[in-house]
C-alpha cells in the first residue's frame, strides 16, 4: 500500500513535466499504432487470403493473358473444386484520381469461390441475367453515392471505349476486413465486346482462380497444373492466393518495411525521453533514497519506486495513446478509403502498442532504478536534490 | 553501548586514498548524551555515520551493544538500523509526498505491527513533540521547526536504543533550534536514549554530558559537561 502511495504520489510530484512526458508517450504511442495499421492495411489482402484458392497467371508476366481453353483442362484436375476467371479492367470513372479496382469476372464460380462477398439473393440473381449489370462493393457505393440501378460510365484504358454499366447489386464484408470497394461485372460481356471490337485480344483470360479440395494439396496441385502447360505458348505460374498477394506488396516492400522502423524508431525516441525524465526525478531524489535505505529500508524497495514510477508514467500515456488510437484510425481511414479500403487498428498492433508501453516504462527505468538501489546511504544524504 | 577501538576510514578519491579518520578510540555508555565537535572536514559526521552503521571503517573495532556491525552485510546492517538506530538529520529528510503522520509511520512499515497499532504509536510519537494536530500537514506546510521535530518522532517512533543527531539545529533559528534540542534533551534524560550528536552550535553542545574533539580525523580529547539542571 506504502509503496502504491509514494509511487503515485511521486509519479506526479512534477505535474508539468509528467503531463509533457505523458503526452510524449500518448503521441508516440499513438503514430506507432497508426503506421502499424498502415502496414497492416498493405497487407490486409494477404490475410485475407483462403488457403484454398490458388491463382493461375501467365509465367512471364501479369500482363500476358492466358487462353480461354485452359479453364477446362484445370477443371478437370484432382481435387480443384471449382474455377472461375478474371481479368484486370483498369477503367477511369470520371477522373483518374477515382481509383478503384474493377474486375470481368466469372460471376457465378467466383462468388462461390469468395463466400466472404456477401450479395443480397434478389441483387445476386438480376447481377446474372444482366449482362451489362454490375455488382459494387458497400464502401465503394458509399463513396460515390451508387444506388441500385445506376448506370456507372468507365473509360477504358487497357480495353478502349466508353464502357456503361448498371449497378444490380452491393456487396457486403463478411467481416470488417472483407474489401468493399471492388467493382465486379461479367467477363462475357467484356468478351463479346472484343470479338466486335478487338477480335485478336478476345477469348483472353487475366488469371484463373481455383478453390480446391484440400489446402494441403495446394503445393502439388499448383505444379500439376504448370506442368501441364509447361512448353506451352503460354506457361503458367500457379501458385496459393497468399503468395499471388505477397507478390504485389514485394513491389512495395520498401515502403512497408520504411513504415515499420519509422514506428520502431519511434518508440526508441520516446523510450530515451522517458529515461531522461525518470533519471532527473532518480537524480533529485537521492537523498530521499538514501534517507529510506538509512531507515532501514532495502535496494529492492527503492527499484521497485523508480520501475514503480516508470511503469506508472508510461502506462497511463499508452492507455491514453490507445484510446486516442482508436478515433485516428477510423478517421485516417474515411480519409484514406480510396488507398486503403480495408484500414481497421488490429488485435496484434492493439497488442504491440501495450507492449511498447510496457517495454518503455521498463527500460527507461534500468539505469535510474540501479542508481537508486545502489546509492551509499552516506553519499545520498549529502546529495543535493 | 558503543565501543571503538583503532578504527579508521579512509575513502579512494580517483587513484588517492584520502584518511578521514585515524585511530579513533571512543567509548559510549547507554543512556549517555555525547556531542561531536570539530572544524569542517575534522571527520565528525563521518565518525557519526560508522556508529549508526550507514558507512563502515576501513579497519578497527566497532562495537555497538557487543555486535561487530562492521561484520554485517547492507541488508543485516538495514535491519539492524532499523530496530537501533534513530535518525535525525540536519535538514530533516521527510519524504515530501508524505504528511507528518505517513512520515513518522515509516520506520513502522519496517515492523510487524498492524495498521491500527502503527496508527497509536504514531499518534504517540507525534504527541510527545508536541504535533499531533499538524498530522495531515506535509512537510512543506510546516516550519523549519516542526519539521525536525516530525522527523525527532520519526527518530523514536520504533523505540530505539541510539540517537544519532547530524547537526540538528543546523538550519533552524534560534527559537526553533532551543525547542528542538529540549526535546533531544528530554528524550536523553527522561526516557535514557542514548545519543550522539554532531554539532557547531555551542548552546546545542551545552546539553550533552560529554563533549569529544575532532580534527583532521583525529580525536583530540574529550571532557564532561555541567549540564544545566
Amino acid at each position: 500500500m506504502y509503496l502504491a502511495k509514494l509511487i503515485i504520489r511521486n509519479a506526479f510530484r512534477h505535474k508539468l513535466r509528467t503531463s509533457l512526458t505523458v503526452l510524449g508517450i500518448v503521441i508516440a504511442v499513438l503514430a506507432f499504432g497508426l503506421l502499424q495499421t498502415v502496414v497492416g492495411a498493405w497487407y490486409v489482402g494477404v490475410e485475407s487470403s483462403s488457403s484454398t484458392r490458388l491463382v493461375t497467371r501467365n509465367a512471364i508476366s501479369l500482363v500476358f493473358p492466358l487462353p480461354l481453353t485452359y479453364q477446362q483442362r484445370i477443371r478437370q484436375f484432382e481435387g480443384v473444386r471449382l474455377i472461375s476467371r478474371a481479368n484486370w479492367f483498369g477503367g477511369v470513372y470520371i477522373d483518374k484520381r477515382n481509383f478503384f479496382p474493377q474486375l470481368a469476372i466469372d460471376a457465378e464460380p467466383y462468388f462461390q469461390l469468395y463466400p466472404e462477398f456477401r450479395v443480397p439473393p434478389d441483387q445476386a440473381k438480376a447481377f446474372l441475367v444482366d449482362r451489362k449489370g454490375c455488382i459494387v462493393g458497400r464502401k465503394l457505393a458509399q463513396i460515390y453515392g451508387w444506388k441500385i440501378g445506376d448506370s456507372i460510365p468507365l473509360r477504358g484504358t487497357i480495353f478502349p471505349g466508353n464502357w456503361e454499366f448498371v449497378v444490380r447489386g452491393i456487396y457486403s464484408g463478411a467481416d470488417a476486413r472483407t474489401d468493399e470497394s471492388q467493382f465486379f461485372f461479367h467477363w462475357t460481356f467484356l468478351n463479346e465486346t472484343l470479338k466486335r471490337t478487338a477480335p485478336r485480344r478476345a477469348n483472353q483470360v487475366g488469371i484463373y482462380l481455383i478453390g480446391i479440395a484440400n489446402a494441403d494439396a495446394a503445393a502439388e496441385t499448383s505444379q500439376r497444373i504448370d506442368k501441364m502447360f509447361a512448353n506451352s505458348l503460354a506457361e503458367t505460374l500457379t501458385e496459393t492466393e497468399k503468395a499471388f498477394q505477397l507478390g504485389f506488396i514485394s513491389m512495395t516492400e520498401a515502403i512497408v518495411v520504411a513504415i515499420r522502423i519509422v514506428s520502431f524508431v519511434i518508440i526508441v525516441i520516446i523510450m530515451a525521453v522517458m529515461a531522461n525524465t525518470m533519471a532527473m526525478s532518480a537524480r533529485e531524489r537521492l537523498r530521499e533514497y538514501a534517507t529510506l535505505k538509512a531507515l532501514g529500508f532495502g535496494p529492492a524497495f527503492v527499484r521497485a519506486l523508480v520501475f514503480g514510477e516508470s511503469l506508472l508514467i508510461a502506462g497511463l500515456g499508452g492507455a491514453l495513446g490507445i484510446l486516442a488510437t482508436l478515433p485516428v484510425v477510423q478517421a485516417f481511414g474515411a480519409v484514406m478509403v480510396k488507398l486503403f479500403p480495408v484500414f481497421q487498428l488490429s488485435a496484434r498492433t492493439l497488442a504491440m502498442q501495450v507492449g511498447a508501453a510496457l517495454v518503455v516504462g521498463m527500460i527507461a527505468a534500468i539505469v535510474p532504478s540501479w542508481r537508486a538501489a545502489r546509492v551509499r546511504v552516506a553519499d545520498g544524504l549529502r546529495a543535493i536534490g | 553501548m558503543v565501543l571503538i577501538r583503532g578504527l579508521t576510514k579512509s575513502y579512494r578519491r580517483g587513484g588517492q586514498v584520502v584518511p578521514v579518520l585515524t585511530d579513533i578510540n571512543l567509548e559510549v555508555a547507554a543512556g549517555e548524551f555525547l556531542a561531536l565537535m570539530g572544524p569542517s572536514g575534522s571527520g565528525k559526521s563521518t565518525l557519526l555515520n560508522l556508529i549508526a552503521g550507514i558507512d563502515k571503517p576501513t579497519s578497527g573495532i566497532l562495537m555497538v551493544n557487543g555486535l561487530d556491525i562492521a561484520a554485517l552485510s547492507e541488508s543485516e546492517l538495514a535491519d539492524w538500523r532499523a530496530r537501533n538506530i534513530g535518525f535525525i538529520f540536519q535538514f530533516y529528510n521527510l519524504l515530501p509526498v508524505l504528511t507528518a503522520f505517513e512520515n513518522v509511520e515509516l520506520p513502522l512499515l519496517l515492523t510487524g505491527l498492524s495498521a491500527r497499532e502503527r496508527r497509536e504509536h504514531v499518534h504517540t510519537a507525534l504527541e510527545m513533540v508536541g504535533l499531533a494536530e499538524r498530522m495531515l500537514h506535509y512537510p512543506s506546510e510546516l516550519s523549519g521547526g516542526q519539521q525536525q521535530r516530525v522527523a525527532i518522532a520519526r527518530a523514536i517512533i520504533t523505540d530505539p536504543a541510539i540517537l544519532v543527531a547530524d547537526e540538528p539545529t543546523g538550519d533552524l533559528d534560534r527559537v526553533s533550534a532551543g525547542e528542538v534540542l529540549t526535546l533531544i534533551d528530554r528524550l536523553n534524560r527522561e526516557l535514557g536514549k542514548t545519543v550522539v550528536m554532531v554539532t557547531h552550535d555551542q548552546r546545542a553542545a551545552g546539553k550533552a554530558r560529554r563533549l569529544a574533539h575532532l580534527d583532521k580525523g583525529v580525536l583530540l580529547d574529550e571532557e564532561p559537561i555541567t549540564r544545566e539542571s
